[in-house]
């Protein structure tokens, strides 16, 4: 066990020596959210949403909900590229030519995808802060919605981990990659509330767990507890039934691929 | 019997998607020697290598590494292996010191131990200047020696080596055979693939010519070349006439070092045991066939790529770093 520990702590320090070397990148993934979506996106419908089809004081303060779980979204199907990379490189062979613990190359994509998605989340609610939005069940909901953001990032990045060891060239990942992201946003309560949308898409956004995800994250942000509890509950609900079937494909994935 | 051998495979075979990339592999490689796996891109060497370092499973067949076999005991298997991967297995964000700190904790060597050991391989692969610069800036050779040292760290008893030089030059290449032989010395059993004719034949001590999957042939590059039917003598007449080629024939084969004779354009191929006696004889054997005047006299010791063609009816395209011929 302990064998183990040390393992999957010097492959996550190798994940976080390779972000902290790729400066350029690491601006962007931390970055991109932020200023696409919450600030750009937030300010410019400011004015041209309409506050009692959203059911929140403004634009800005429903969508922070929408950008925290994008930016887990995001994060999760990227969660698998960089053992892409080394699985096409030879890197992967290497470290399964040592005797570790198979897991723990998982495990460790596991953590540090978790671990980047978190300061994400609080850098994301920060910066909805300084334009006005308080969360209205404060740090307790802050720990709340760390928590759901996870447990849905487990899911994604054991999809994200299972295309990578699946696909037989990265240009196939980033097409699926591509093709699942925008559509995922698209058809959820992100952007506009589900009784905003035509019936068609209503249906489809219900069977999306994001949907789910957000609208459990949005009234801790605009709500209170009151509100929020019950959709905290159902969101719990469907991550735990996401996550067990996500990592049980990855699970079988992996396998095929090493064995 | 497997005690006395480092690695036993019998009947290896492996299936990807319904194409046989190894088909009923069998070979034994002895403690202590260098073992090359010989063979064209494709032709199934690489497989073999991955079963053995177990990052593979075999379809059919077994293999055992110094007695343990490396699917149901793949665990005790990796602690007596060291692999070195082909250089793009580099991480160019990390640093060389880095990787083998990396590869220390993997092995759980304890930490005074393991800086010491890195310690000395920085200083055994010469590479203790640039041990905490980021790899992107390494050159081929130095990221092939930052491999070897990243084998080496958990002391293996074997250490495979997936073309070591592949991509390398002259220089770097031959302090890459050098630190191989050196690591012989110390009693480590090495094996490698490689599709390089001069690498199999000035490092290996036996070699398999793998071919489409299969083993074509086995041995040490001397016998597999003496089993050409020794070295060959290129006559080129000036008038070959049949009539003078068959008496030329027939007088050469009474001479007692000649083994094989066979004709080629404009001449003779003759198979002979040893060049010294062989060529003056030779000689003045054409001189007593009237009308038989020499145009050209060719000697030279059967290649390896003889050998390969012998054994596989095609060449081994040998494309190594320029001016590596010798």
């Amino acid at each position: 066990m302990n064998e183990q520990i040390q393992e999957v702590l010097a492959l996550t320090n190798r994940w976080v020596k390779r972000l902290s070397r790729e400066k350029f990148s690491m601006l962007f993934t931390l970055a991109q959210p932020m200023i696409f979506w919450l600030i750009f996106f937030g300010n410019l419908f400011q004015k041209a949403a309409d506050i009692q089809v959203l059911q929140a004081p403004n634009y800005m303060s429903f969508l922070a909900a929408g950008v925290v779980v994008m930016t887990v979204l995001n994060n999760g199907l990227a969660g698998g590229i960089d053992l892409l990379f080394d699985k096409e490189n030879g890197f992967l062979e290497r470290l399964m030519s040592t005797p570790i613990k198979r897991s723990s190359v998982i495990l460790s994509r596991f953590l540090f995808v978790m671990a980047i998605t978190g300061m994400q989340i609080l850098v994301i609610l920060a910066v909805a802060f300084l334009f006005g939005v308080i969360p209205e069940t404060g740090l307790l909901g802050i720990t709340v919605i760390l928590l759901i953001g996870m447990l849905f990032g487990v899911g994604l990045t054991a999809i994200s981990m299972a295309m990578a060891f699946t696909v037989k060239s990265h240009g196939d990942f980033f097409s699926v990659l591509g093709f699942l992201s925008l559509p995922m946003i698209f058809l959820s309560s992100a952007l506009v509330p589900l009784a905003a949308m035509p019936g068609w898409m209503q249906a489809l956004a219900f069977f999306n767990p994001m949907t789910w995800v957000i609208d459990a994250v949005r009234p801790l942000i605009i709500a209170g507890w009151s509100q929020a509890l019950p959709q905290v509950g159902m969101a719990l609900v469907v991550l735990i039934a996401f996550d067990a079937l996500c990592l049980y494909g990855g699970a079988k994935a992996f396998k095929r691929s090493v064995g | 019997m497997s005690s006395s051998a480092a690695i036993e495979v019998s009947n290896l075979g492996k299936v990807y998607d319904s194409v046989e990339a190894v088909k009923n592999l069998s070979l034994t490689v002895q403690h202590g020697e260098i073992f090359g796996l010989l063979g064209p891109n494709g032709a199934g060497k690489s497989t073999t290598l991955r079963i053995l370092i177990t990052t593979l499973n075999p379809t059919t067949g077994t293999a055992t590494i110094l007695g343990h076999d490396v699917v149901k005991e793949a665990d005790t298997v990796r602690r007596l292996i060291g692999y070195v991967a082909q250089e793009r297995a580099i991480d160019r964000f990390l640093t060389g010191r880095e990787h083998l700190l990396l590869f220390a904790e993997l092995y759980h060597i304890p930490k005074q131990e393991a800086l010491s050991r890195i310690a000395s391989l920085l200083k055994l692969v010469n590479l203790e200047d640039d041990a905490d610069r980021v790899a992107k800036g390494y050159s081929g050779g130095m990221k092939r020696k930052l491999d070897i040292a990243c084998g080496l760290l958990p002391h293996p008893k074997i250490l495979f080596l997936d073309e070591p030089t592949l991509g390398l030059d002259v220089q770097s290449r031959l302090n890459i055979w050098e630190h191989i032989r050196q690591l012989q010395q110390q009693g480590i059993t090495i094996v490698i693939t490689t599709n390089y004719l001069d690498e199999a034949d000035q490092l290996c001590d036996r070699i398999a010519i793998i071919d489409r999957g299969e083993i074509r042939a086995m041995g040490s590059p001397k016998d597999l070349k003496a089993s050409l039917g020794g070295d060959g003598v290129w006559l080129t007449l000036s008038d070959a006439t049949p009539e003078i080629l068959n008496q030329l024939t027939t007088a050469l084969q009474g001479l007692p070092f000649v083994r094989a004779i066979r004709p080629r354009e404009n001449g003779l191929d003759i198979r002979v045991d040893g060049p010294e006696k062989a060529l003056p004889s030779i000689m003045e054997t054409t001189n007593t066939i009237a009308g038989c005047r020499l145009d050209g006299i060719e000697y030279h010791r059967p290649r390896l790529d003889d050998v390969f063609v012998a054994h596989t009816g095609r060449s081994l395209k040998d494309e190594p770093p320029a001016s590596t011929e010798t």
